[in-house]
């Protein structure tokens, strides 16, 4: 985790990170949010510029308004808050899969050049992996069945790369195309943010390209922690840093919740 | 009618070496103390099932209870990853386990088909994924109505479920309350079933949200005070962060397992 001095305030990569997040779901009405990072994100969307934000978490709250970062999915504070809670099967059929929610926001161990996500193994194969993760959890039908996929991930050459060792979540396949032959509804992940920049398809291959950096990155260090020939928008942007506003409203999150 | 008795009675009767457990709550009202009964009670061979094992299942499998596990996401909410779990797939200690991974929207409709009575279930899902090549429970079916592609998922009916819930009443209905999880399906979609209960009391009064799974539908219920921590009881405990973190350096070695296991195996 690097810092920053020249900002405003100064500021943490991982903070960058959450304020670029919960500034993407500017004028996003409903939101999967997967627990980590994305929750962060969207509780700090919540709190600063998106106040009517809905957040839905697989453990069944739905249109949950925690005061602080809920320590897992499954946070008493998350089912206290929400407009309704309901049981696990019915998050899955009556609410994601009919494509209601608008974004969905995931995290990834691994992430490769067409936006498929691994959370299940690295290294081996399947029954031998030389790291055996927790698995899927609700990401694949997230995935699949959201307008839009968002994912947030610390980024190094070791989790952006070529290719997945294993397609938990499926993004844009093998490129433009496989998403509409597999007959997916959701346009899959169309953003990608991580501690140092911020990725989109490219329209013509579906190939995560990097659209802007944060405040203090170099492109080269973006290459750097990139597993693949990264491809750089031609007019790059940069991420405004944090405002005053963001990180008071950030740390007060992250101290509420100690 | 539900009989209600001791823990160590009902895991006695109801769990066979062999048999395929669910012990059900995503996150809140996991029947901890269910499971730990059953470490005690040295079963062996047991598929267990569930949607998120967390620490009691890392513990049943360092115990060597399970040689198989159906799962969608294993891992310690918050913290991490479940040691013992990845000892036993990546190294097979202290036995080899067996594993058929789903996704949460697989594994919640396949206790759905199995409470409905029904062979299986179908969903959108998997579509794309690694998953159907290495689980041989996730098939592809047709619409007969449409043409539609869509995935069918097997039903689970486990030979016993256990869940915990907040109370119960003297004639054995248990209500519960809060995050619901996949309990009541999964009790439903079961043979047998044992409730874990924080009190008995002598009349459920209504509780926003709430649900009553009625007497006749569950097996047994025993009165288990705490019997979901470190997870908690909604109105009755509260989730002890500092147990999952103090889960972690204990999962990771296999010496500072065993002296938890023991300690477990004495505390009867």
């Amino acid at each position: 985790m690097s810092t920053t001095s020249d900002a405003v305030t100064s500021h943490t990569s991982d903070e960058m990170m959450a304020v670029a997040a919960a500034r993407a779901l500017s004028g996003r009405q409903r939101v999967f949010v997967g627990i980590g990072l994305p929750s962060t994100a969207a509780n700090l969307a919540r709190r600063t510029h998106a106040p009517d934000l809905v957040l839905i978490y697989e453990s069944g709250a739905l249109g949950s308004k925690p005061d602080r970062l809920p320590a897992s999915i499954g946070d008493g504070v998350l089912a206290e808050t929400a407009d309704a809670v309901i049981s696990v099967p019915e998050v899955f059929n009556y609410w994601l899969q009919p494509g209601r929610i608008d974004v969905g926001f995931l995290g990834a161990a691994q992430l490769d050049r067409f936006g498929n996500i691994n959370t299940t193994v690295i290294g081996g194969d399947y029954h031998h992996p030389k790291v055996r993760l927790p698995g899927a959890g609700g990401a694949p039908e997230i995935a699949a069945s959201c307008r839009e996929v968002y994912v947030v991930v610390r980024q190094s050459s070791r989790s952006f790369v070529e290719r997945v060792d294993f397609v938990t979540s499926f993004g844009h396949g093998r490129g433009k195309g496989d998403r509409e032959r597999l007959g997916l509804r959701g346009a899959g992940p169309t953003l990608v943010i991580t501690d140092l920049g911020v990725f989109r398809p490219d329209p013509e291959t579906s190939e995560l390209v990097l659209t802007d950096v944060h405040e203090g990155v170099a492109v080269d260090d973006v290459r750097a922690a990139t597993g693949w020939d990264l491809a750089v928008a031609p007019d790059l942007g940069r991420t405004p840093p944090p405002t005053d506003q963001e990180l008071t409203a950030l740390r007060a999150l992250k101290e509420a919740s100690k | 009618m539900a009989e209600i008795g001791t823990l160590a009675d009902a895991i006695g009767e109801l769990v066979a070496d062999g048999d395929v457990v669910a012990l059900e709550g995503f996150t809140h009202l996991i029947p901890t103390a269910a499971g730990q009964e059953i470490i005690r009670q040295g079963r062996r061979e047991l598929t267990l099932v569930r949607m998120t094992p967390d620490i009691v299942y890392d513990q049943l499998i360092g115990a060597g209870c399970a040689r198989k596990l159906v799962f969608s996401w294993g891992g310690n909410p918050g913290v991490g990853s479940l040691h013992r779990f990845r000892d036993a797939v990546q190294n097979s200690w202290p036995v080899p386990l067996e594993i058929e991974e789903h996704s949460h929207a697989g594994m919640a409709n396949r206790y759905v088909a199995g409470a409905s009575g029904l062979p299986f279930a179908v969903l959108r899902g998997y579509v794309g994924t690694d998953l159907p090549a290495v689980t041989t429970s996730i098939k592809s079916i047709t619409c007969p109505f449409t043409g539609e592609e869509l995935t069918a998922v097997p039903a689970l009916n486990p030979d016993v479920t256990v869940v915990h819930a907040q109370r119960a009443d003297r004639n054995g209905n248990v209500q519960l309350w809060g995050l619901l999880g996949v309990q009541k399906e999964a009790v439903l979609a079961a043979r047998r079933s044992l409730v874990t209960v924080e009190e008995v009391v002598d009349e459920l009064t209504p509780v926003p949200g709430a649900i009553v799974l009625p007497s006749w539908a569950v097996t047994r219920v025993a009165v288990v005070p705490g019997g979901a921590h470190p997870s908690y009881a909604q109105g009755y405990s509260e989730r002890d962060n500092a147990y999952y973190a103090a889960w972690d350096p204990i999962s990771r070695d296999r010496d500072e397992f065993g002296r938890w296991l023991e300690q477990i195996r004495e505390a009867a």
